[in-house]
């Protein structure tokens, strides 16, 4: 894993709705146990920008996208199970 | 005080565009309320979805979006102009939402439909959206985990619908390639959520294909229970109305159509009644067609827009043979009177058939319709929805004013005689029955008037002669209590023509004797006139003699008395 490599994510959250917070808080405690300042986090709240969320054609929050590098990897979801989001450090090596 | 219960206005509908679904539900789908449309794959649920919303973005001032779970709104665009829809155009008014869950998705936790429903609430506030239609809500419903995230999602939709006050239309797969993972069980409950449920069925019935839509639930109102068949056209959904139980304030014409046959006519009191249903039955050969050709020519001779539809033979096939009879059709196909249709039979369900007539009659806009033969329609479907079908066409066809002429073939061994496959004859006014009739080694055709409501028609069995000089009808010999035909009749007629000349000869002869007395008589009028003037001239002449001698005579005697000097007495 190269040290200068940062993974982009950006997370569609549903304002303060508990799955979208509980989300959020998952990622973030993932991203400093394994990728500390290594991670940028953009936060797109749907009520806030609707377009954007329009535009992603984003049907499910939380929406957790790996944006960068590629490949682009979705996860719906709480961020409850793990696994998904070390599939997104695998796919960036 | 009473309790106060709120106010709930009445309800309002939202009309679909599509004729015979807001006959059905009487004016629409509910205003502000949810539709639920389920159905099998292929079974037009989002064809129906799609012209609703158009129809509401177009007509009602209504903008609306589509969600798109399964198609691209690329396809979904591409497939609507199909139907002469061009969605591109109107894009303000009717958007179409991408909402393809992609494959690749992971998932970890919990999650719901929060994020699409701001989105589309965005969407919605800034074109002034008023309908939507989530198509396949199933597929979105898949991503989740078990079915108590299923109900929670769906209800925290049925509420954003409910709280936005829109029109919105849900449609449902129930059966096929992509059932329910959690079992359709678990969807059961919409049906209850929803205001209005309506189910579209495709299936197959003899080979044919059958589209059947059926109400199951309206609340607050209602509707026609029963299945109704449609299809899908080429400008969306058609469906076949119900027949009305209050359609029946029908103008009813006196006028008069000609069947082309001028003793017919006569026998009918004067021809079809214009606006009446005619049936003509018989065995084939026994010239069904053909009357259907003489009402063709009659028709479009006295400028009627005629159609005539042909499930036995092609266009130009019939036309021929029918110039063998000296009915000539062509010049008013070329003048564009006569529009000629062949189509087969088994091609299409009978539904199909009956929206393709109608759509026929209204392009050509026609005044008389012949379907020849309308029993072709009870080979095209089960029978029940065959007879249902004709039903309809005869109930159309009376309410747009039309004359129709239809046939009914009968199978030679036919159990039923004087029946109708499709019980047709029971709702014709004007039954017409062809027979062959048997006798001295002959087979002859038969023309019998069954039934003819509001005219007195003769009861008699008539010869139907057909010649290359055009068809007739002969006239009824009877002998013994029958009718006489073919050799027979002509023999009769034979007998008498050769008694009549006879007796022609007779009087001739006899008239000629009697001029010769006359003139006789006449001559010897005229001697005797002569002898009579001499005989006149001679008694005439003496006369005047006998005057002069007895003047001489007195004047004699007078000069005599002067002469003697006789005393005056």
């Amino acid at each position: 894993m190269s040290q200068e490599t940062a993974i982009r994510y950006q997370v569609f959250v549903a304002g303060n709705s508990p799955n979208s917070c509980q989300a959020l808080h998952n990622l973030r405690l993932f991203c400093e146990e394994h990728l500390p300042d290594r991670h940028q986090i953009e936060v797109i709240d749907v009520f806030q920008e609707p377009e954007r969320a329009m535009e992603e054609s984003v049907l499910l929050t939380p929406l957790t996208i790996k944006v960068s590098p590629p490949p682009i990897l979705k996860i719906i979801g709480s961020l409850s199970d793990r696994a998904p989001l070390f599939q997104t450090l695998e796919s960036s090596n | 005080m009473p309790p106060e219960f709120p106010q709930i206005p009445a309800l309002a509908k939202s009309r679909t565009g599509i004729d015979g679904l807001d006959a059905i539900t009487r004016g629409g789908l509910p205003t502000s309320r949810t539709t639920l449309i389920k159905g099998g794959p292929g079974s037009g649920k989002t064809v129906m979805a799609l012209q609703a919303l158009r129809y509401g973005a177009l007509e009602e001032e209504e903008p609306g979006i589509f969600v798109a779970f399964e198609e691209y709104a690329s396809a979904i665009r591409t497939n609507a102009l199909g139907f002469g829809w061009s969605l591109e155009a109107m894009e303000d008014r009717l958007f179409i939402f991408d909402a393809q869950p992609t494959n690749d998705l992971l998932q970890s936790g919990e999650f719901d439909l929060v994020g699409m429903l701001a989105g589309l609430e965005a969407k919605l506030r800034a074109m002034g959206g008023k309908r939507i239609v989530f198509d396949a809500l199933d597929i979105v419903l898949k991503l989740l985990p078990d079915p108590a995230s299923v109900r929670r999602e769906v209800y925290r939709l049925h509420h954003w619908l409910l709280e936005h006050e829109l029109t919105a239309i849900i449609t449902l797969k129930t059966s096929g390639p992509n059932v329910w993972f959690h079992g359709e069980a678990s969807l059961e409950f919409m049906e209850f959520m929803v205001d209005c449920s309506i189910h579209l069925k495709h299936e197959t019935v003899d080979g044919v294909s059958q589209r059947i839509l059926q109400v199951m639930k309206y609340r607050g109102t209602g509707f026609t229970e029963n299945a109704a068949s449609f299809l899908i056209g080429p400008n969306g959904l058609e469906l076949a109305a119900p027949r009305s139980i209050y359609a029946d304030e029908r103008p009813v014409a006196n006028e008069r159509m000609s069947s082309g046959i001028p003793r017919l006519d006569s026998m009918l009191g004067g021809g079809y009644h214009r606006g009446a249903s005619v049936l003509i039955t018989g065995f084939p050969g026994t010239a069904k067609s053909t009357l259907c050709g003489t009402f063709a020519q009659a028709s479009c001779e006295k400028g009627e827009r005629t159609l005539f539809i042909s499930f036995d033979s092609e266009t130009n096939e019939l036309v021929r043979n029918l110039t063998s009879v000296n009915i000539h059709l062509v010049p008013y196909k070329e003048q564009g009177l006569l529009k000629l249709l062949s189509a087969r039979a088994l091609t299409e369900s009978a539904e199909n058939h009956l929206l393709n007539i109608k759509r026929a009659v209204r392009e050509h806009q026609a005044t008389c319709l012949i379907v020849d033969p309308i029993s072709a329609l009870a080979k095209s479907s089960a029978k029940g929805l065959a007879h249902g079908v004709v039903e309809r066409l005869v109930d159309w066809i009376k309410a747009a004013g039309l004359t129709l002429v239809c046939t009914s073939l009968l199978d030679e061994a036919g159990q039923q005689l004087e029946g109708t496959p499709l019980q047709i004859s029971t709702i014709a006014d004007t039954w017409i029955h062809l027979n062959y009739t048997v006798h001295a080694g002959e087979r002859n055709r038969a023309l019998s008037i069954i039934k003819s409501r509001g005219t007195g028609h003769s009861n008699q069995v008539r010869e139907l002669i057909l010649h290359n000089e055009g068809v007739t009808l002969a006239d009824a010999y009877t002998a013994g209590g029958e009718v006489l035909m073919g050799t027979l009749r002509w023999e009769k007629e034979r007998e008498e023509t050769i008694a009549a000349q006879r007796a022609e000869l007779l009087d001739q002869q006899r008239d000629a004797a009697l001029e010769h007395e006359e003139a006789e008589l006449k001559a010897r009028l005229q001697v005797m006139q002569l002898e009579l003037e001499a005989k006149r001239a001679e008694r005439e002449a003496n006369r005047t003699a006998r005057s002069q001698v007895s003047e001489e005579k007195n004047s004699d005697q007078e000069q005599r008395a002067k002469l003697r000097g006789l005393d005056q007495l």
